[in-house]
């Protein structure tokens, strides 16, 4: 593998292999298709993490609204395949063949003009980043041009969050409503409900992970990433030395949408169905909980953050269904009280130190060793 | 023929300038005019406004009426980036620097280039930036210092930092606000020298409330209280002023 030693340096290096080694390699060979594919969608989370690393831990820009993006991306993918799934031949037996079921069950005879793009793949694939970028472009120059920001800003991003999931659920006939977009069966003519299909997104998905987190490593080592960090500290002092504060807390807004909506977009392809349930308040929450469990500065730890909490989740939500909440919310309290920089924080404050003091001890008893040959030589 | 009526050309004109807080006339109606490579200080008491008017200069605050002229822009209609990028530069009361950032990242933020967002992300630490950064660090004593993260340094190094930050930007205004407040005798000292050295080729408006460093450093001084000029000319001249010996300097 080659990679430049200055863009990752020792110890982002070894997450780095680490991550891939585990996704590329132990988690396919080790798991069936069922759990593979749960992996996956615990994955879909990642991508929200990371840019919530970018936006939350370096810009300091708290999103509670992070579903709404995931949700785009997800349901500008579902409308592309639902609409596939609904060919005439398929739908035959409504009373208007060749649209949704959804929208013939509301009545609805004519295919709405904002669903007729989404025939084209190609539309789709550009929608998926464009509609939630676009909207994110929108919020965030509505907000941070006016300065509001802190936890105003994070109280208005619920509130976005709130009125989208209200807004598809009330929309029954152009949207499918609280059960959301299901029933999706190809993509292109590709059965994506196989094993095979869903052992190949797999793969899919975790290359496109890996490319989203080159391009939030990328993003954070520019002078950008610095004057993100900058400008979570001292505003001020970054608008006086002659930056527009705005603009750059629209791009780490705009940069954390377009994750987001990639992850949904994945989701949708993985799991087979889009809902208002992963665009809300609770799911927005829990996608900045991964992150901060994670740690909300490791572009890692957001994964690890993302496949540990949701692992979690599945175990014990399984066992204990109504206890899960308490436990997350527990957990939240928890890693910011005790542990601020999450598990990235613990590897570096607890774990690698004592791998970097075997190392050093293993190099200094070879040295001790060659040292005993050569009797006497001078203490270092 | 008018030519020899001329009026002079200052580099910053402040003219009837007043802003409210709720009816409250923090500046009220000041006119301040500032010379080219001119030392200017602004001395008053505590609530005199004199902050206020850094902050109106710089766009932190917008004022209520009046004009502020920069080499001929209005500055009182210019985002405070673009009055940054006009050429005035600003110094906070407390160090205002960012304790995450090493000292190096902290003066290369400051140099005036790659200042959107996608001239930042195509930024360059090219040898231009590095010298430059190396130059200043050197003026502010903190050559050895360049790696260190900036949570590590004194009081009075945070300071030196922060006006290094300002020289990067090479401003032809340099506003400082209270520079060697909280600084040793030593570090105050060392201060003064630095800012002697840097207003070669710049105009600095200064406040402060270290009398004897106001000595060693003013061209000409203005007195503020409750909004308005209560005196002005050399230190001489203000210093025995009876308005200004009884409102400040006789406290």
């Amino acid at each position: 593998m080659i990679i430049n030693s200055r863009f990752f340096n020792r110890s982002e290096l070894i997450g780095f292999v680490a991550l891939a080694l585990l996704l590329f390699v132990i988690l396919p060979l080790t798991l069936d298709v069922f759990r593979l594919n749960l992996v996956a969608k615990y994955l879909t989370y990642a991508f929200v993490a990371i840019g919530l690393v970018l936006c939350w831990g370096y810009g300091g820009i708290l999103s509670l609204g992070q579903g709404v993006f995931f949700g785009l991306g997800g349901y500008c993918m579902a409308m592309y395949l639902k609409l596939e799934a609904s060919s005439v031949a398929n739908t035959k037996i409504q009373s208007t063949p060749g649209i949704p079921d959804f929208m013939d069950w509301n009545q609805i005879t004519a295919l709405p003009f904002f669903w007729k793009p989404f025939h084209s793949l190609t539309f789709t694939i550009a929608a998926v980043i464009l509609v939630p970028g676009i909207f994110a472009l929108i919020i965030g120059a509505a907000m941070f041009k006016r300065r509001v920001g802190g936890t105003y800003f994070a109280i208005i991003t619920q509130a976005v969050a709130a009125i989208l999931t209200i807004l598809i659920v009330g929309q029954q006939g152009y949207t499918g409503g609280i059960n959301g977009m299901t029933d999706l069966r190809t993509l292109h003519g590709w059965d994506i409900r196989t094993d095979h299909a869903k052992f190949i997104l797999y793969f899919v998905e975790v290359v496109l992970l890996f490319g989203c987190i080159v391009a939030a490593q990328f993003i954070r080592l520019t002078k950008l990433g610095r004057i993100l960090v900058a400008m979570r500290e001292k505003e001020d002092r970054v608008r006086f030395s002659g930056y527009s504060v705005a603009n750059f807390k629209i791009f780490a807004f705009c940069a954390a949408a377009i994750f987001a909506a990639i992850g949904g977009a994945m989701f949708t392809l993985e799991i087979g169905f889009m809902s208002p349930s992963f665009v809300g308040i609770v799911p927005s929450i829990e996608m900045v909980i991964y992150t901060a469990v994670g740690g909300r500065m490791s572009i890692f730890g957001a994964v690890w953050g993302s496949l540990l909490v949701n692992f979690a989740k599945t175990s014990l939500s399984e066992s204990f269904p109504q206890l899960w909440l308490f436990g997350l919310g527990a957990l939240f309290i928890a890693v910011v009280l005790a542990f601020p920089d999450g598990l990235s924080g613990i590897w570096r404050d607890y774990v690698q130190p004592h791998i970097d003091r075997l190392i050093a001890s293993r190099k200094s008893k070879a040295r001790w060793a060659d040292g005993s040959v050569a009797d006497g030589a001078p203490a270092e | 023929m008018l030519i020899g009526h001329r009026p002079k050309e200052f580099l910053l004109a402040v003219e009837a300038l007043t802003v409210s807080f709720d009816g409250f006339k923090a500046v009220n109606d000041l006119s301040l005019y500032v010379e080219e490579n001119e030392i200017r200080v602004i001395i008053g008491p505590n609530g005199a406004g004199k902050t206020t008017v850094l902050d109106l200069i710089c766009g932190k605050t917008k004022a209520t009426s009046g004009s502020i002229q920069f080499r001929g822009k209005e500055l009182t209609k210019l985002k405070e980036n673009q009055i940054v990028q006009a050429g005035v530069g600003r110094k906070f009361q407390t160090p205002s620097i960012y304790e995450d950032l090493t000292v190096f990242e902290n003066l290369e933020i400051s140099f005036p280039r790659g200042r959107t967002v996608f001239g930042s992300l195509t930024f360059q630490r090219d040898a231009a930036v590095k010298d430059r950064v190396e130059e200043v660090a050197e003026m502010i004593f903190l050559k050895d210092r360049l790696n260190v993260y900036a949570d590590q340094l004194s009081h009075g190094q945070k300071q030196w930092l922060e006006i290094g930050m300002l020289l990067i930007q090479n401003p032809d205004l340099l506003m400082l606000d209270e520079p060697v407040a909280g600084m040793s005798v030593s570090e105050r000292a060392k201060t003064a020298e630095l800012l002697n050295r840097i207003i070669k080729d710049r105009s600095v408006l200064v406040i402060e409330h270290d009398m004897k460093f106001v000595e060693d450093i003013a061209h000409k001084v203005t007195v503020l209280h409750q909004g308005q000029i209560l005196s002005e000319g050399t230190m001489e001249h203000v210093k025995n002023d009876p308005k200004v010996v009884e409102v400040y300097l006789g406290h």
